[in-house]
């Protein structure tokens, strides 16, 4: 008897190898490097993230591993947003943990392990490999968010996050289990092949309600309301580093395997899920933006914030077509830069134990320390769509594929929410500029790796605001077409 | 003769007294017992097409369903510990330092 390998190609996981590689190697060299010394490790996370970087393939189109995983441009580019995710949070981390007297070097595997995971969902054409890639993230996550132990927020933040995380894993999960029951395939192709050649398929009650079981446990993970109440408290209790990650990179992750699995395995049932998600936008961005509205801690706020922009990129995702899912490609990639700039200035105002992260505490930061204000604000209006900055590029892609597609009243939805946005985000900012400061900021300190951080964050935020077309023409290439 | 039928009529039961338990239930060990109860009723129904298709996919995914509870499982009861240490609780009403 013959045995027939499968076509394997490693190209097709190459950032992924590399990444974990370098993870599993960091473990090993963490016991050997003295506490105060950690940072090396997260040099060395940097120089093995770049690594990965540079074996990002452009342009090509393999499947691997019996069609597990496809290296496509679509997942080049959330690679590259997943990377840059993981580079910035490494670089506010240090200062931050050194700070809160938790600075195990345990850290910087557990991001890259959580990168690796958001890659693999990203590359996944396999329902399995779905799974997995969101399992390695989460079980990274859930120790991320309670990483800081000896803080009680940061244990609840850790627990709440870990019961709801299993919980919604159970739902996905069932939902894959019937589509799997329904058309006999794991494979995303296969699936769609089933349901669009065999109408007892595409009839099935089980594959209807496999579709509505995954979409729940997809909404848990981007946190789209109705299913975002674990969002605020994890996004408070976890440490704001951790906070920035998790608010950038995993969201794009769910994205993307949300994007892939639905557009390419059940167009069959296009007018169901976008039914659906027209419901889930709504809900997400009008229930973030009015709770934001009353927040005072800033953390908080940002979260509610996060899921309100979880409803807009939803809003492309209804519409599905170029402009609403390269718009969805863009907005992720410059929201990670707005957010994680944010955060990074969050994180060195902070005082130990995450004691003034209330807008209050604010005031007077623009007399005090001008350069930063000036830095936040920029992060701030691009998170509320002001131009020139690329939130506002992002959103009017979102909102211009929805009207192309005839859903004018969600597009309307989405401007009025947008609008109401502008009053928490310009709230900080009359706190920072208008009111007389409390306190000298003389704690906050600027390290060099803080600085690039929000360096590369303001270029990410500016740069694709003016000059868009180039980073929206990759975009429109990386389509999840199939 | 049992059907297919009867597979997934038991493993949706199952699965709902889980997802009912998780919300029902106050103590964090017992709610992440319920979930594990919903992964096994997930790994009952991938098992039972498995066997109904004759296609071998559904097992395959069994076992990544239950190295991966393996692993959460780690990972979570390590997490009640940090949180037993510091409120001597694991109660979920006593999770409410934050609140709206």
């Amino acid at each position: 008897m013959e045995l027939a390998l499968p076509q394997l190609n490693f190209m097709t996981i190459m950032p992924e190898i590399v990444l974990s590689v370098v993870a599993m190697a960091l473990l090993l060299v963490n016991v050997l490097v003295k506490s105060e010394e950690k940072a090396y490790l997260g040099y060395l996370s940097l120089a093995g993230l770049v690594g990965a970087l540079f074996t990002v393939p452009w342009g090509e189109k393999i499947s691997g591993f019996g069609e597990m995983v496809i290296q496509d441009n679509f997942s080049s580019f959330f690679t590259v947003i997943f990377i840059l995710c993981a580079v910035m949070t490494i670089l506010i981390s240090d200062g931050y943990f050194k700070k809160e007297g938790c600075n195990h070097g345990e850290l910087y595997p557990l991001i890259l392990f959580a990168t690796v995971g958001m890659m693999f969902m990203a590359k996944a054409t396999d329902l399995m490999t779905v799974f997995l890639g969101l399992e390695v993230l989460s079980v990274a996550l859930y120790v991320l968010a309670g990483f800081n132990r000896d803080n009680i927020k940061s244990n609840e933040a850790g627990l709440k996050y870990f019961l709801l995380g299993c919980f919604s894993t159970g739902f996905l999960l069932y939902g894959m289990a019937l589509i799997y029951g329904a058309t006999g395939t794991t494979k995303i192709v296969r699936i769609a092949a089933m349901a669009s050649g065999n109408g007892a398929v595409a009839n099935n009650m089980m594959f209807l309600v496999g579709m509505l079981l995954m979409a729940t446990g997809f909404s848990f993970k981007i946190a789209a309301a109705p299913f975002h109440m674990w969002t605020p408290d994890v996004y408070e209790g976890a440490p704001t580093p951790i906070t920035a990650f998790m608010s950038a990179g995993p969201k794009a992750a769910g994205f993307a395997a949300f994007l892939r699995v639905f557009i390419i395995a059940l167009p069959t049932l296009t007018v169901q899920w976008s039914d659906l998600l027209w419901i889930l936008a709504v809900l997400t961005m009008t229930t973030g933006n009015i709770i934001a509205l009353s927040q005072d801690n800033i953390k908080r706020m940002l979260a509610y914030s996060s899921i309100a922009h979880a409803g807009y990129a939803l809003v492309g995702f209804t519409a599905h077509n170029a402009s609403g899912v390269s718009g969805i490609l863009f907005y992720l990639l410059s929201y990670t830069f707005m957010n994680i700039g944010a955060f990074a200035i969050i994180v060195i105002i902070g005082k130990k134990g995450e004691a003034n992260n209330n807008v209050q505490d604010y005031a007077g930061l623009g007399v005090k320390r001008p350069v930063l204000a000036l830095c936040l604000s920029i992060f701030l209006f691009s998170l509320a769509g002001i131009p020139p900055t690329a939130g506002f590029i992002g959103k009017f892609y979102l909102f211009a594929g929805a009207v192309q597609e005839g859903y004018i009243w969600l597009a309307i939805i989405g401007v009025l929410n947008s609008a109401a946005s502008v009053y928490y985000y310009l709230r900080v900012m009359v706190f920072m500029y208008m009111k007389n400061p409390e306190e000298d900021f003389s704690w906050v300190k600027l390290t060099p790796a803080v600085m690039l951080c929000i360096l590369i964050a303001v270029a990410g935020v500016l740069i694709p605001g003016i000059i868009p077309n180039s980073v929206l023409n990759l975009a429109a290439i990386s389509l999840p077409l199939p | 003769m049992l059907s297919l039928h009867h597979y997934l009529i038991l493993s949706g039961i199952l699965f709902s007294i889980g997802a009912m338990g998780v919300l029902i239930r106050r103590n964090a060990i017992v709610i992440f017992m319920c979930v594990e109860l919903m992964l096994n009723a997930v790994n009952l129904t991938f098992i039972a097409f498995s066997r109904y298709l004759g296609n071998i996919d559904g097992q395959i995914f069994v076992f990544f369903v239950m190295t991966v509870a393996a692993a959460e499982a780690a990972v979570g009861l390590a997490l009640m510990i940090a949180f037993y240490k510091n409120r001597e609780s694991i109660d979920v009403e006593d999770i409410n330092l934050m609140k709206l």
